[in-house]
């Protein structure tokens, strides 16, 4: 792997110059659409840039029950293994990334929910431990459908190397396994379904209660960077075909990410949240049986093929 | 203490506040009266999440503190509890009659108001109870004066 454009992909596509601001683009539109929806007018696309400046300007409150150096690094984590689950995605034809790097990027995405959790707890309040509780079962309940779909994405492909996985899946395990990942979407980006995690104002915050001002800001990024992470991942297993230029390529990423915003913002309109046990039942329910789908599939594909 | 306009830096944050104001409601012993008007204010009709106004669940992550109720003896030691969890630079807008003079709870042993023997309060928003569009008006007057904000002395309390 070239560590120029390692770097590159770090810093500039799709890393930090393009995340920061797509991540923005997109929280405003979910909150744009979410309001349009609903018959109001909405805030302007640029709200999510303005709320997390005027965060980062604030007077943070010291508090003295919880461990500040704890609490000031799991955002700083979540935001930082965003970044690097980024790096990763498989945008452009070609060698990029390592064999095995499907392992890492699994890794990463799993660390902000992970941080999520321990921040609840750390926090010391009540309305942080019972949301990170329920990030937690939630985590379990879709990393079922989710594991399995990237286990069938990578049986098929017979490798464990992002960017062959993304180009050279069959169709018929393919459909199966990414429908089993959007379904988990809305999920990890804690949309309403299954917002139950942050529930705003039924449990305050979830376990973001506690945090304010920079910190607070922190996770904002977070989950921007999360938004653009997850459907450019969704985006780089839709489309099998890179065309080797480079900004055809980096096109068609950014298409397919912005049309998931929409629909998960339908979604999350539409529906209303879902209790923890009825959460965990549809992901075990519904989404394992579309992941087994893409499981037999891979394997009946594998040895087919020999 | 406003001082003159500082530079690119300071003229961005003072726009991002005035763009993303996040209240806090604290009912103080309220009736529920100004509490429903509040809550009018975020339907489709008034729809104030335009300008960028949410209404927060947690205090930590709010600006603005929308105190209604007269501030009755059991609530006090929440609202100053939860008045010093507001990160500065914090605004406090008095909803209603009630935190303002304590309306016709005035005189009662059962209650610790007015809102500004306790807390500085920002705006008055008076009416029993107010119509939405004072509310936003009163808000509106709020975060002008969060976005003046340069220290965290809290200049303007009564």
């Amino acid at each position: 792997m070239n560590p120029l454009r390692s770097l590159l992909a770090l810093l500039v596509f799709p890393g930090l110059l393009y995340a920061l601001p797509m991540g923005w683009l997109m929280l405003g539109m979910e909150r744009k659409l979410r309001a349009r929806f609903q018959g109001r007018i909405g805030p302007p696309l640029s709200q999510p840039f303005y709320d997390v400046v005027k965060l980062l300007a604030k007077w943070p409150v010291p508090r003295v029950v919880a461990d500040k150096w704890l609490l000031a690094g799991l955002p700083l984590l979540a935001v930082g293994s965003m970044m690097g689950a980024l790096t990763l995605l498989p945008v452009f034809a070609g060698e990029s990334g390592f064999p095995g790097d499907l392992i890492l990027l699994v890794g990463l995405l799993e660390m902000p929910p992970l941080c999520m959790i321990l921040a609840g707890y750390a926090s010391r309040s009540i309305y942080g431990e019972v949301g990170a509780t329920r990030e937690a079962i939630i985590s379990i309940a879709s990393n079922v459908p989710l594991l399995a779909a990237l286990v069938a994405l990578a049986t098929a492909a017979n490798s464990m190397h992002l960017s062959e996985i993304a180009v050279a899946t069959p169709w018929t395990v393919r459909i199966p396994a990414l429908l089993a990942i959007l379904f988990c979407l809305p999920v990890k980006l804690r949309l309403n379904p299954f917002s139950l995690a942050n529930a705003e104002q039924e449990i305050l915050a979830g376990p973001l209660t506690e945090f304010d001002g920079p910190l607070l800001a922190l996770w904002e990024l977070a989950h921007a960077l999360e938004w653009v992470a997850l459907t450019g991942f969704a985006a780089t297993l839709m489309f099998p075909v890179r065309s080797g230029l480079w900004f055809v390529d980096a096109l068609v990423f950014v298409l397919l990410s912005l049309i998931l915003v929409p629909l998960l913002t339908l979604l999350a309109s539409a529906t209303a949240r879902l209790k923890i046990a009825q959460a965990t039942r549809l992901l075990w329910r519904w989404g394992s049986v579309i992941a087994a789908v893409a499981l037999a599939t891979a394997l009946l594909v594998r040895h087919g093929g020999h | 203490m406003n001082a003159p306009e500082r530079g690119l830096f300071f003229r961005l944050i003072e726009r991002a506040r005035r763009r993303s104001a996040w209240l806090f409601h604290f009912n103080a012993g309220s009736c529920n009266g100004c509490d429903i008007e509040l809550v009018a204010c975020l339907t489709p009709r008034y729809d104030v999440e335009q300008v960028g106004i949410c209404l927060e669940g947690s205090p930590r992550h709010a600006d603005v503190l929308c105190v209604s109720g007269p501030v009755t003896r059991t609530t006090r030691a929440a609202l100053v509890t939860i008045y010093s969890q507001l990160p500065g630079p914090k605004v406090v807008v008095a909803i209603g009659s009630c935190p303002a003079t304590g309306n016709v709870f005035a005189g009662s042993p059962m209650i610790d108001g007015p809102l500004d023997r306790i807390i500085p309060v920002d705006v008055y928003v008076p009416g029993c109870p107010p119509r939405p569009h004072s509310i936003i008006a009163g808000v509106a007057r709020a975060i002008d004066l969060l976005a003046g904000r340069r220290s965290a002395v809290v200049e303007g309390g009564r």
